[in-house]
């Protein structure tokens, strides 16, 4: 829980939308305006936030809210 | 034929305030917009003085997320180019949008943005560096976003000869539109650099005053005690249009820009030659180009930067272009209330050039209480004059000895 409260926050913050389109299936591209390079920069703050490396091959992969949460959830078992 | 080319719209955002209004009415007040620098602590720095935008807020521009990714002299630059979109009353539509050009000029880009980055490299390392810090640091990206903002798709360039660079982008849109390639550029200058690797610099140099303790009086070109420029910020832009297009939605026009030149002085980094002879063959340039006789010209927006070599070797130059008329025209640096804004210099000094043609009113040099010897002519010191003037230049000169001249006239069929 506490990962998905923190990942809700940062994509707040980095993509400047409002909470509430923020839910697990939400897309980042599609559904969150995000483009190639706010991707980029969204995938460096949770490495931040989380203090954890995210290689670019794993990052591909992470295109929804449910997927960002899922990954860090797992790296940090 | 060149086809004549006038301006319809001015948009400012400098440290005078934002909107034309308010820095006009400061402008020809006397009201100088310098002081201390808040931006970083500049206790170590050898001048702790710049003219800062003090009233603008990025709130009113932008939505957050694009605050973020936006360096100052980007924002200034789309605030001032909006500004003067709305100014000159025009609409883009699809008949028109690739028949607008945008030409701006800029000196350095995104310096502070530079110097944020390049400690988060040596801190944190390379992975650290935003996908953002391109985009927000080369110098062309006020053009680019202003022609996405308007949906303009005409030619899209950006001038970065230092402090001539506003002045090069305006005579270059007027040449842009002279010859045909669109019919409507917006162009200026914007720039934003009061951040300490800058400040260091000029610093170095000797290129910055020192008047640490009263900075309000700090820049006073052509005075005896000036003792160099005061670093400033800002932008200015100007909406030019070919006269048929202006005169056909009956346009309300500031001024025609008749003439540009651009010289090259083959000579130093940053120092002009003693007798300022690229700024003079640069001057006679404009004036052939514009085809006015140099006894024409009633009043010149000085380069003035409040050095104590460039005031004195525009001074020459302008000695050598006009002769006698020289102590007949009325000159004026505005830079005693600006500061030097740099690549934006020439953009702000455009605008008011076309606003001292459009009201009549020749803004003053101000802090001029003593006029060094080797500067003897007509400075407007210290209040406003009205004057009427039908012909004006404004000057602009910048390091690696390059140099840029535009030529107005106040607007009649």
């Amino acid at each position: 829980m506490a990962v998905e409260a923190k990942m809700i926050d940062i994509i707040v913050e980095q993509l400047s939308v409002d909470k509430e389109k923020v839910v697990p299936a939400a897309s980042f591209v599609d559904d969150l305006g995000a483009d190639s390079l706010d991707l980029v920069e969204l995938i460096m703050a949770m490495e931040e936030e989380f203090d954890v490396e995210i290689p670019d091959e794993e990052a591909e992969k992470i295109t929804t809210v449910q997927n960002a949460i899922d990954f860090v959830a797992k790296i940090q078992e | 034929m060149k086809r004549r080319v006038v301006v319809t719209g001015i948009g400012l955002v400098t440290p005078l305030g934002t909107g034309t209004d308010k820095t006009w009415d400061n402008l020809i007040h006397g009201r100088g917009g310098i002081g201390p620098i808040t931006r970083f602590d500049a206790s170590g720095h050898a001048s702790q003085i710049a003219a800062e935008v003090k009233d603008f807020s990025a709130a009113d521009w932008f939505e957050k997320k694009q605050v973020k990714n936006l360096d100052l002299f980007v924002q200034y630059a789309i605030a001032a180019a909006e500004l003067a979109w709305k100014d000159s009353g025009l609409s883009v539509t699809d008949e028109n949008r690739e028949r607008i050009g945008v030409i701006t000029g800029c000196g350095m880009g995104g310096l502070p943005t530079i110097e944020e980055y390049h400690q988060v490299l040596m801190e944190k390392g390379p992975r650290k560096i935003t996908p953002f810090f391109i985009p927000r640091v080369i110098p062309n990206m006020p053009s680019g976003h202003i022609s996405m903002r308007l949906g303009s798709k005409g030619p899209n360039l950006t001038q970065t000869t230092a402090c001539a660079a506003g002045t090069h982008a305006v005579g270059e849109a007027f040449r842009h539109i002279a010859y045909g390639d669109c019919d409507v550029a917006v162009t200026g200058g914007t720039e934003s650099v009061i951040c300490p690797l800058a400040v260091g610099g000029f610093s170095a140099m000797k290129a910055l005053s020192t008047r640490n303790d009263d900075p309000a009086t700090a820049s006073r070109p052509f005075d005896v005690d000036r003792d160099g420029f005061v670093i400033s910020e800002g932008s200015g832009m100007l909406i030019l249009e070919e006269l048929e297009t202006a005169r056909k939605r009956g346009a309300r026009i500031y001024a025609e820009i008749i003439g540009y030149g651009q010289t090259s002085d083959a000579y130093h980094i940053a120092a002009p030659p003693e007798d300022g002879e690229g700024g003079a063959r640069c001057m006679a340039m404009a004036l052939r180009d514009a085809r006015v006789a140099a006894e024409s010209v009633d009043y010149i927006n000085a380069h003035g930067t409040s050095t104590p070599l460039n005031d004195r070797c525009e001074t020459l130059a302008i000695k050598t272009v006009f002769q006698e008329h020289a102590s007949k025209l009325a000159i004026s640096s505005t830079k005693s209330m600006t500061g030097h804004m740099l690549g934006a210099a020439g953009g702000i000094e455009s605008a008011f050039t076309a606003l001292t043609l459009h009201t009549g009113i020749i803004p003053p040099t101000i802090n001029l209480h003593n006029p060094a010897p080797e500067c003897d002519l007509d400075y407007v010191p210290l209040t406003a004059r009205e004057a009427n003037p039908e012909v004006a230049i404004s000057n602009s000169f910048g390091f690696g000895g390059t140099n840029g001249v535009v030529v107005m006239k106040k607007f009649s069929e």
